[in-house]
């Protein structure tokens, strides 16, 4: 066993490691994430301004903006270009939909080494398979409160 | 002779041939001038990251033995390990030699549990030379532990970096090159460190017991 549970769980030691870690710069790391974040909004808005332009509209018109914002996560995660993101902007990136996407294409990419079957297809949810479970669970909860209530 | 946890070789067995190759980032490192071969591109020349390392470790062990001007048949055992699951690349690379392999995992001590045992072996006579290599790539390494690569999560400032290398080196009983004169064996030792980035943090303690003098207090449970 490890972690608290351990017999051999030692808080002295563990807060001398955090004694020797380099801090945690918040300020900043908000910021960036502020920032970016607030800036692929902003292109999500701007995708649903232009729809909504050439005529769609309710359910289709936020459909085809999550499509084409969830098409850029993953073409920028091919490139490589996401994951440099992510390490600049960390929530920033992760929490909008195109992190999602990026959570599913990484897996995919990385192991579409050990075959398209057994790899790729088996493994790309390896990361985003919590997300999939607590996000339907979550939904049916709701789902359910909106029933009775 | 073994005092506490620590063997004492008589024979004195030697290092007599070594080699190493590192990824770029290792290179501008303070050992990158004791590299041999240096990987230009991430993948050596391979089709993925675990050809890759497997074949850092191939070019090592070659390498340490033609430095050495040893021959395969000069070679009585390799003793190998590296980080991926059931010790893949150290075991495709011993196919690629002519004498026997023997695995080794040891996580990042792999290298010297190779050189202890290696020493072991030479030192009480069952070999007269054998070789005590390992290798690790970051890319692998970090598939095996942590995340994709191409994921945008970001590293904690206390993440350490998972070395792309491989080393070899020819453990033998001849009059010629660095002595081995003891080896401890190193205990388990668990403080409870849960953290995957900070791997460091985790392993320290064990040199903390070997060499009690270096933080007695901090390291007095609770």
């Amino acid at each position: 066993m490890t972690g608290k549970t351990s017999e051999n769980y030692n808080a002295n030691y563990l807060n001398y490691v955090k004694t020797q870690d380099p801090p945690t710069q918040h300020t900043k790391n908000c910021a960036a994430a502020f920032g970016v974040g607030g800036l692929i909004c902003c292109i999500g808005q701007f995708i649903r301004y232009m729809f909504e332009f050439a005529g769609l509209s309710g359910d289709e018109l936020a459909g085809a903006t999550s499509v084409v914002l969830i098409f850029l996560g993953c073409l920028l995660t091919g490139l490589g270009v996401y994951d440099r993101i992510g390490r600049y902007a960390g929530a920033g990136s992760i929490v909008p939909i195109t992190g999602f996407a990026n959570s599913v294409t990484s897996p995919a990419i990385e192991f579409k080494t050990e075959g398209w079957i057994y790899g790729m297809a088996a493994k790309m949810f390896t990361v985003a398979g919590a997300i999939i479970v607590f996000g339907v669970f979550s939904g049916v909860l709701v789902g359910l409160v909106y029933l009775f209530v | 002779m073994k005092k506490g946890n620590t063997v004492f070789f008589k024979n004195a067995p030697r290092i007599t041939s070594f080699a190493a190759v590192c990824g770029s980032k290792e290179k501008e490192g303070v050992l990158g001038s004791y590299a041999d071969v240096t990987l230009q591109d991430d993948m050596y020349g391979e089709s993925t990251f675990e050809k890759a390392e497997c074949k850092m470790l191939s070019t090592a062990i070659s390498l340490a033995l033609s430095k050495g001007g040893y021959a395969e048949k000069d070679i009585d055992a390799l003793l190998s390990g590296d980080l991926l699951n059931q010790i893949i690349s150290a075991s495709f690379a011993a196919r690629d030699f002519d004498f026997p392999f023997l695995g080794v995992y040891s996580a990042c001590s792999t290298m010297s549990e190779s050189m202890l045992l290696g020493a072991m072996l030479v030192n009480a006579g069952y070999c007269n030379r054998v070789v005590a290599a390992t290798g690790s790539h970051f890319a692998s390494a970090e598939r095996q532990y942590r995340y994709p690569l191409e994921l945008g999560c970001t590293r904690p400032p206390q993440a350490q970096w998972t070395v792309t290398g491989a080393g070899g080196n020819v453990i033998s009983n001849e009059k010629q090159g660095v002595k081995i004169v003891s080896g401890t064996m190193g205990k388990v030792c668990d403080f409870g460190v849960t953290d995957v980035n900070n791997m460091g943090a985790a392993m320290a303690p064990v040199s903390g017991i070997i060499e009690p003098r270096a933080g007695n207090r901090t390291l007095t449970k609770n």
